[in-house]
């Protein structure tokens, strides 16, 4: 099954879960980053010129510094995000989901250079999709993944549905599936919550026009809404 | 207890502990952080079981997470330790890579010493191996006759050669490193040339009797830079080899492992490549310096350097 789910336990027994992210939002990511690194190294550049040689010796420290440490030092002062990371939501971190250190950092950046072989990426590319968490080869030597820290969707207001209570007995999974999507259908378009709601004709015995408000009602009052 | 119910009665808490974690110093409050940590865990436990709904459990597993990073959080606070990195984990990480580092050696010694001699003894050899623009370079800058000596020396200021050493050097260690991912064969093949580039250029300036421009000129920073790639190209190829053979492990673990194995070295190359830029910025390009007071400082320099190398034995046991 095709899922981007990352589950760990911590320590407390608790399983933590957490989404994987995929190539897309990492290359573009990556292409805010470069650009950024681009836009950088003009301004010193140009903030060099008057210094002339002294100034180009400096620029060529910052040259090494934005090459090789950019990602380093984002990733270990801010929260596994550099701005690029940051735009899109996304956040490196070890794979037992704490936050990276220095030395994982650098041993994931400067194994970019393999990555990048045989052009752009490509050896990157393919061993991101050839294994279940999205990791490169710099995150295979690290043990670091890229994770989802985007902010959730807020659920549902539920207080002004009246509750109905259920026509028959229902199980627990059944139960969160109603509260789901009570929750869900602000994400729905109204023929799919249609088209979901009319799965479940026979319990609900319900005629077209209400039946979506009906299960909603349901929902709500597994949710504990009197 | 029905969700709303368990929502309402712990609806304060939880934002009660989003504020503290949206304040950027939320680690320093750590013992908060604990008490919070060990009392969300037990909701998102209670709200699995009990199967309230998606939302809910996103959200508590979110404020779990972010507590978890809070109080498992890189502790930059506990400061690198030069002093014990310097005394122990590089010396210590040297001997770990031993077997590598004399593989790297040997793949970088010998094709310059072989290139090296061919060179000393034929007159057009050098062409084989350097095309004719770079060696009328390499001739200019060990000419006798030049103020500065050194890499692409046509300006005068140390500082900026300072700045394209250690942009260039290091950055050539860090490919040699990661270029180890290819089952090793991309870091032999960057020793192999560097080995190669080297010799035949100090082949060609002993011929062309150079010798009292060129051997001084690298002496001193040679004792750094050249280890230090050799260093390089032992992290790459122990990186290689956990591919090739990587024993009782998976070789996703083994790999891991070296990765975390390569951290002490890369630091360590790191600091000796600077330190080399400076030298050969600074020091080794004068000219005004009497050639032996060069060589005997640059043999000091190699007679510390590998001392220093093997100073990582006596942990030999652990």
């Amino acid at each position: 099954m095709l899922d981007t789910s990352y589950r760990v336990e911590i320590p407390g027994g608790i399983e933590l879960e957490a989404q994987v992210v995929g190539p897309v939002p990492r290359f573009l990511a990556f292409f805010i980053d470069f650009c950024i690194r681009g836009v950088l190294l003009i301004v010193a550049g140009i903030a060099s010129i008057p210094f002339g040689e002294l100034g180009f010796g400096f620029w060529f420290i910052i040259w090494f510094l934005i090459e090789w440490f950019y990602p380093v030092l984002f990733e270990v002062f801010r929260r596994g995000q550099t701005p690029g990371k940051k735009a899109l939501g996304i956040s490196v971190v070890n794979d037992d989901l704490t936050p990276v250190s220095f030395g994982t950092s650098l041993v994931r950046n400067l194994l970019r250079t393999a990555d990048f072989l045989p052009f752009f990426y490509l050896a990157g590319l393919i061993t991101m999709v050839s294994n279940s968490r999205f990791q490169r080869l710099g995150d295979l030597a690290a043990g670091t993944l890229v994770i989802s820290v985007r902010e959730t969707a807020k659920p549902a207001d539920v207080s002004n549905i009246t509750p109905l209570a259920p026509p028959t007995t229902l199980l627990r999974t059944e139960q969160t599936a109603l509260v789901d999507f009570l929750h869900r259908s602000q994400h729905l378009s109204k023929p799919r919550q249609q088209e979901l709601a009319k799965i479940l004709d026979d319990i609900t015995h319900s005629e077209s026009a209400n039946r979506v408000e009906q299960l909603h009602r349901i929902g709500a009052w597994f949710l504990g809404v009197r | 207890m029905k969700q709303q119910s368990f929502e309402q009665q712990h609806e304060h808490t939880w934002r009660e502990i989003e504020q503290l974690l949206d304040k950027p110093k939320a680690a320093e409050n750590s013992a908060r952080c604990a008490e919070c940590y060990m009392l969300l865990s037990q909701h998102l436990a209670l709200s699995k079981q009990r199967l309230y709904d998606a939302a809910l459990i996103e959200r508590l597993n979110k404020l779990v997470m972010r507590l978890y990073r809070e109080l498992y959080r890189y502790r930059s606070e506990s400061r690198f330790n030069l002093y014990a990195f310097f005394r122990r984990d590089f010396p210590l990480s040297l001997y770990h890579h031993r077997y590598f580092i004399a593989v790297a050696l040997l793949v970088f010694i010998l094709p310059g010493v072989v290139a090296g001699l061919w060179i000393f003894f034929d007159e057009y050899a050098i062409y084989s191996v350097l095309d004719n623009d770079s060696v009328r370079q390499v001739e200019q800058m060990y000419d006798p006759a030049a103020s500065k000596l050194g890499r692409e020396r046509e300006s005068e200021t140390d500082i900026l050669m300072f700045g394209f050493y250690i942009q260039n050097n290091i950055s050539v260690a860090f490919r040699c490193f990661a270029a180890g991912l290819l089952a090793g064969v991309g870091t032999l093949l960057v020793l192999f040339s560097n080995g190669l580039h080297i010799g035949s250029v100090a082949g060609h300036l002993t011929r062309l009797d150079y010798v009292d421009t060129f051997y001084p000129f690298v002496v001193t920073h040679g004792a750094f830079e050249l280890t230090a790639i050799v260093f390089s190209g032992a992290a790459g190829l122990k990186l290689g080899y956990a591919i090739l053979n990587p024993g009782y492990l998976s070789r996703l673990s083994a790999l891991r492992q070296t990765g975390r194995d390569a951290i002490p070295m890369l630091y360590g190359i790191v600091l000796m490549l600077i330190i080399a830029a400076f030298i050969e910025a600074f020091w080794s390009s004068s000219t005004s310096l009497p050639i032996n007071v060069k060589y005997t400082v640059g043999g000091i320099c190699w007679t510390l350097v590998l001392l220093y190398c093997f100073s990582g034995r006596r942990y030999g046991s652990r």
